[in-house]
């Protein structure tokens, strides 16, 4: 008994770290559920305007998404500074989009193909031009669910 | 070597040292990757492709509620011009035929948008936003009206699907959009 008090008296014990890799992992299952993998690099400045009625997309692989902006500095040498349509990650016109709409149409199961929305994110500084020429793509390629995307305003 | 003793081989645990370590790794990794933004936006149903344009002169004018947003960013509902904030309550009045100058009746009410290509985005979604929230807040009207039990609980989307479709029998959203008009710049 003597010679267990002796020992510890000497060496001070460490603050136990047993716990920390628990903490750790509760953290990361947390950023594990709600992360959202960053599909394709932004080459167009996108800042969607705000509003309030709005809905919620519910499935993500059910959804496809053109950017519409102003290239971004770095690549305004190539892409010049009016607003541009970007699909995956290229800088792309309106005569890109039915086969970006039929490529993303094959990656789902074909019973839930009705369902595939387009979520447009414009940039709120965009004239109607170009969208305008998206939405008549996206009508003539019947792709008719369309998503305009925004932030919730306050009321 | 010298062999360690059976007994200092029973009390070696593994090192959970390192566990730490590798668990913050993943951590950073997810971290870094995570964007925390739900996707949201104002949900259209855009009108099938046909060549032939609709004729608005064919309808009863009446029961058009014109709404034109110009290159200026400026709107024009009816002939007169307006600022945006009275938009939904004069689309309400129009829709209900409140004072008479509007629809007939709901189901015959047309809401034709007209734009510039010029028009700024920005201005177009808040325009569709307004008319939008308009019809929302008469079906939420309705449904707190003639549906008991809900006479607290606003229209969305989570409402039973035959009340949803009962609710836009009655006022449907129909909003037909024209070509855009080419007047301003672009860019």
């Amino acid at each position: 008994m003597s010679k267990f008090t002796k020992k510890r008296g000497k060496a001070k014990p460490a603050i136990s770290t047993a716990s920390l890799p628990d903490i750790i992992f509760m953290l990361l299952f947390f950023f594990m559920v709600v992360t959202v993998m960053r599909t394709s690099e932004q080459k167009v400045k996108v800042k969607v305007p705000e509003a309030t009625e709005l809905t919620k997309l519910e499935k993500k692989s059910l959804v496809n998404y053109i950017y519409i902006g102003k290239p971004l500095r770095k690549f305004q040498e190539v892409y010049g500074t009016s607003p541009r349509i970007q699909l995956n990650d290229k800088i792309s016109t309106e005569a890109d989009i039915p086969l970006f709409l039929e490529q993303h149409k094959l990656k789902v199961q074909e019973q839930s193909r009705p369902l595939i929305t387009t979520s447009l994110r414009v940039d709120e500084e965009v004239t109607m031009g170009i969208v305008q020429d998206v939405k008549v793509a996206l009508r003539k390629a019947n792709q008719l669910k369309v998503n305009y995307s925004a932030i919730q305003r306050n009321k | 070597m010298a062999r360690k003793s059976n007994k200092d081989r029973l009390s070696n645990e593994i090192n959970a040292g390192s566990m730490a370590d590798i668990a913050f790794l993943l951590l950073i990794f997810f971290l870094v990757t995570t964007t925390i933004d739900v996707d949201k936006g104002i949900t259209v149903k855009l009108p099938p492709w046909s060549e032939e344009e609709v004729d608005p002169t064919k309808l009863n004018k009446r029961n058009v509620f014109s709404v034109n947003v110009n290159a200026l960013n400026q709107l024009q509902v009816r002939g007169e011009l307006m600022e945006i904030g009275e938009l939904r309550q004069k689309a309400k009045d129009f829709i209900i035929n409140k004072d008479d100058q509007g629809a007939e009746k709901p189901t015959k009410a047309i809401i034709s948008l007209k734009n510039d290509r010029g028009t700024k985005y920005n201005t177009y979604l808040e325009v569709y936003n307004e008319l939008k929230a308009a019809y929302n807040e008469l079906w939420t009207e309705d449904l707190q009206r003639n549906y008991p039990g809900y006479s607290d609980t606003e229209y969305n989307d989570k409402l039973p699907l035959e009340i949803r479709r009962a609710l836009k029998l009655k006022i449907p959203f129909v909003l037909s959009e024209a070509e855009p008009t080419a007047f301003g710049d672009e860019g």
